[in-house]
């Protein structure tokens, strides 16, 4: 399959196949992401890294990503250090940053940011988060993650538990497992619960989905527990957050009924919803997994400037 | 004997199967309320109609509508029908008929859209139904709810 100069902006501008063949080059590149091995396939090529809004992994990990294979990066990580300040357009600044690099990673706070620079670009655009809208690397790394921890993604019971209303990366997490054949629960206290248009699109799909506000009856026969961070600002009442928080954080205890090889994952960073006990079980998986994020996105630069091992 | 309302007019257009209650938002649309228009406009609403049982007529006089305005009124009325009328007849009849895509139309109605950020970008959607509306913004990728309350 050709992926080169192709943009990512959603997941769904991916097919199953496509995303195989980059879980599949994800795997070849794990010697090369631990510095076991050397390559220098992407020598001469430049990322443009741009990062308007905060982020410790997605930023580091393109860059470690864009170094391990012998590329150079080039990056603003503070909107004011640059032209936006001065008013300049996000098209303009796009138009700027094409002539200086290969490849262009973005992050912004608004969304529909990266289909704009898609638009803009003739150099491939990689949506590296949009606001509350898509972050596609980060659901190929959660799939890459359940891939290699499980060894198959198809019929594992996958339960999501979190702010399943608003964060929107889950939304396309769901989307993307099923297109893989996993078996979702959805665990949210009623206020968060994945939007009814998703559960829908899901089902429509030919996905399993239950629903469920309580963890204890679920856990038993989990297979991953996904676990999103419950944003504070959601609720304007600080007592209720805390309840909330409460009812939804993963200890030890919360994890006694679980299967022996459960594995807890969590996008990071997290603030109080997974214990630090959890750290030292041999369920968790959040630091491999944000580990995952330099194979994955190692492949895909790979295939996108056509590069090969 | 037929029961005539609105006397036939002589050149302009007429709107006609608009959707039962959708008359205001076509006017709307025309910008009868901006005083820019010189001519009469009758508006019928709640219409018996042979198809649809009740149905909205406009009819402008002395205007022929731009596709931009057709392309409009096909969002909020996707089976109404245009009638040019040149001397007393009907010169030309078509549907309006609403592409896979629409752009420069309606505004995206979420705030932090880039498309709502001084961006040079026409705000464009896909039209995911056409019965209910369903119109998807291709930057944000979210459901336009209130069409009528967003047309540019």
């Amino acid at each position: 399959m050709n992926f080169q100069n192709m943009d990512v902006v959603s997941i769904r501008d991916f097919n199953r196949e496509q995303i195989e063949e980059i879980l599949e080059l994800s795997r070849e590149m794990l010697p090369y992401a631990r510095g076991e091995k050397v390559t220098r396939m992407l020598e001469g090529k430049i990322l443009g890294n741009l990062f308007f809004e905060p982020s410790t992994r997605t930023r580091l990990s393109f860059e470690s990503a864009a170094n391990r294979l012998g590329a150079k990066v080039i990056d603003v990580s503070q909107i004011s250090t640059t032209s936006i300040t001065k008013g300049e357009t996000l098209a303009d600044t796009i138009r700027m940053v094409e002539a200086y690099s290969d490849l262009i990673v973005l992050r912004h706070p608004h969304e529909g940011a990266a289909r704009l620079a898609a638009h803009f670009s003739s150099k491939p655009v990689i949506n590296a988060g949009d606001g509350a809208g898509s972050h596609p690397t980060q659901t190929l790394l959660d799939l890459f993650t359940i891939q290699q921890e499980k060894g198959s993604i198809d019929g594992m019971n996958v339960v999501i538990l979190g702010d399943l209303k608003y964060g929107r990366t889950v939304h396309s997490l769901a989307e993307a497992l099923t297109l893989f054949g996993a078996k979702l629960t959805f665990v949210a206290p009623e206020a968060l619960q994945m939007p009814i248009e998703t559960v829908k699109h899901v089902e429509n799909m030919g996905g399993s989905i239950t629903c469920t506000n309580c963890i204890d009856d679920v856990i038993s026969d989990a297979d991953v527990l996904y676990v999103t961070r419950i944003q504070r600002e959601r609720f304007p009442d600080p007592a209720e957050y805390e309840k909330v928080a409460g009812m939804y954080r993963i200890d030890i205890d919360a994890l006694r009924e679980a299967k022996k090889d459960l594995i807890v994952m969590h996008p990071l960073p997290r603030i109080d919803e997974i214990a630090p006990e959890v750290d030292f079980t041999p369920h968790a998986r959040y630091f491999q997994q944000a580990f995952n994020g330099i194979p994955v996105r190692m492949a895909l630069l790979t295939l996108l400037l056509g590069g090969s091992l | 004997m037929r029961d005539i309302k609105v006397t036939p007019i002589r050149n302009g257009t007429v709107i006609d199967h608009i959707t039962c209650g959708q008359a205001l938002n076509v006017l709307r649309i025309l910008g009868v309320n901006e005083n820019n228009i010189d001519s009469t406009v009758s508006v019928l609403m709640h219409v018996p109609s042979k198809k649809t049982q009740w149905k909205d007529v406009v009819k402008v006089e002395d205007r022929e509508l731009d596709p931009k305005t057709v392309d409009k009124i096909a969002l909020i009325s996707p089976n109404a029908t245009i009638d040019i009328i040149r001397d007393y007849n009907v010169a030309e009849k078509h549907r309006v008929v609403l592409a896979p895509r629409v752009r420069g139309l309606v505004r995206c109605g979420n705030p932090n859209c880039i498309t709502n950020k001084r961006e040079p970008v026409e705000p464009e959607f896909a039209v995911d139904n056409q019965s209910p509306m369903v119109l998807r913004c291709i930057y944000c990728d979210r459901i336009q709810n209130n069409i009528t309350d967003h047309l540019i």
